[in-house]
């Protein structure tokens, strides 16, 4: 990921801030520019909250390279407390572990170094509770 | 009153133990953990590092303090782990609790005392008044060579202190210092692991500063080890602490609560910290704690702490160290252990 754009992410990936729709009360995670349910312009920040539970999940058995030594590992879609849902991994455990309506939190971990040289990601992943 | 306002540690859920490690090298496990009097010890999962177990460290501190974060005016993470040779592990953190930009941030270095070298910068920076409250983190993700001594030991885990005037669940009784230059243990710029001169590491090293430290700050305050409740020394291995402690004058039980090494291993400089916060934990109202790091290099800081009324209302708050060291561990064998460490070449 080129660092400019890293950087600017920062605000969502390491503190899950969200736009509140001042109009119609939405929330847009990642934060949009234009609200998707009513078009309103005029938004707040808001952080979300660190719980939530699995809608659904599956398991990654052929990986991109930059995962490839963690497998089998879990993607999950997690709904968190207000509602929003986000795509994360769930670490710690093992696929088997993990079931639809398990309760997760999340946490703060590496996402991948760029290489040996370049920076390394950091974001957010989801633990069971 | 100038202390400690919020604590919390962090430390991964993978183990490994000493058993699989001797067993790999030939070793006899059980001459290896009755010498070193460790059991198992913590290894940072593959995602984990010094800066991510800061984060979750000072998420567990902030939940015990009821203070804003943008309240905390300065940070320090020590670590002889900081993931990058230059960019601050700090400003990674402070971003994450969301407390930049008006924040003094310094990465400390100091071998297993980096740590306690932070609480001793926010608690001067509280004391100068030029700050609300400091942060301090002590985090590592050890190194040890395979097969070394060292390897039975090095583990990883951290603790944050936040310092401040208002709100104190522990009060800064006394500071002291102790430094010289002693080539025990170093890890030379772009070496892999550290290397250690043997039993150099103890008499001249260790001891000197332990109980150089422990007897100056003892005189100082005009304190006797019968006058504390609790005492932490930094815990390289099992036996080193306790040896250090009862050439003090203290006694078994006075250790206990603090020496988590045995199941935890030395997580260098998140090493005494953790055990400190493991005797918060446990702590009441009116104990003195004595609390001795110790770095290669070297050197020593010791503080006493006195316990307050506060404590009772805020340690709930967060996970404690016994419940993190007991919640269903992930146990790794050797080969699961030196790939998440890192230690198989691997193609680009």
């Amino acid at each position: 990921m080129p660092t400019p754009r890293y950087t600017r992410e920062i605000p969502q990936r390491y503190r899950l801030e969200a736009n509140k729709c001042k109009n119609c009360g939405r929330i847009s995670f990642p934060p949009r520019q234009i609200c998707p349910h009513c078009g309103g312009r005029n938004f707040e920040r808001t952080r979300l909250s660190d719980q939530g539970k699995i809608v659904t999940f599956t398991t990654i058995r052929v990986a991109p390279t930059q995962y490839s030594s963690q497998v089998p590992y879990s993607i999950a879609i997690v709904e968190l407390n207000e509602g929003v849902r986000i795509t994360t991994q769930v670490v710690d455990c093992k696929p088997e572990d993990l079931g639809v309506g398990k309760p997760v939190k999340i946490v703060f971990r590496k996402m991948y170094p760029e290489g040996k040289t370049g920076i390394i990601c950091y974001g957010y992943k989801a633990v069971l509770v | 009153m100038i202390g400690i306002v919020g604590y919390g540690s962090y430390l991964p859920r993978f183990r490994i133990r000493a058993d699989d490690i001797a067993r790999q090298w030939g070793r006899d496990p059980e001459t290896v953990k009755r010498g070193l009097l460790l059991k198992e010890k913590t290894v940072p999962g593959p995602d984990e590092d010094t800066i991510t177990i800061s984060v979750e460290a000072a998420r567990n501190a902030l939940k015990r303090a009821d203070i804003e974060p943008g309240e905390i005016g300065s940070l320090y993470i020590g670590s002889e782990s900081h993931p990058y040779a230059v960019k601050p592990s700090g400003t990674v953190v402070a971003e994450v609790l969301g407390i930049t930009p008006e924040v003094h941030i310094a990465d400390y270095e100091f071998a297993c005392k980096a740590g306690t070298e932070a609480m001793f910068v926010a608690y001067s920076q509280v004391k100068a008044e030029l700050v609300k409250y400091a942060m301090a983190i002590g985090a590592d993700t050890s190194q040890g060579a395979p097969g070394d001594a060292l390897e039975f030991s090095a583990s990883a885990g951290g603790s944050a202190f936040i310092f401040g005037r208002e709100k104190v669940i522990a009060e800064v009784i006394d500071t002291y210092s102790y430094a010289t230059d002693t080539a025990d243990f170093w890890r030379r710029e772009g070496a892999f692991y550290p290397l250690h001169g043997g039993r150099f590491t103890g008499a001249p090293a260790y001891f000197k500063h332990i109980l150089g430290a422990g007897r100056a700050i003892l005189k100082k305050s005009n304190l006797k080890p019968e006058d504390f409740k609790y005492a932490v020394f930094h815990m390289p291995n099992g036996k080193f602490p306790l040896s250090a402690g009862k050439r003090l004058g203290f006694k078994r039980e006075q250790l206990e609560p603090g020496w988590i090494v045995p199941t935890m291993g030395n997580t260098y400089s998140g090493s005494s910290p953790t055990g400190f916060s493991a005797t918060l934990d446990i702590a009441k109202p009116g104990d003195l704690i004595l609390l001795v790091s110790f770095g290669s290099g070297a050197g020593s800081d010791a503080f006493i702490f006195k316990v307050t009324e506060r404590i009772e209302q805020v340690r709930d708050r967060a996970q404690k160290v016994q419940e993190m060291l007991s919640r269903e561990p992930i146990y790794l064998d050797y080969g699961q252990y030196a790939k998440f460490r890192g230690k198989i070449i691997m193609n680009e």
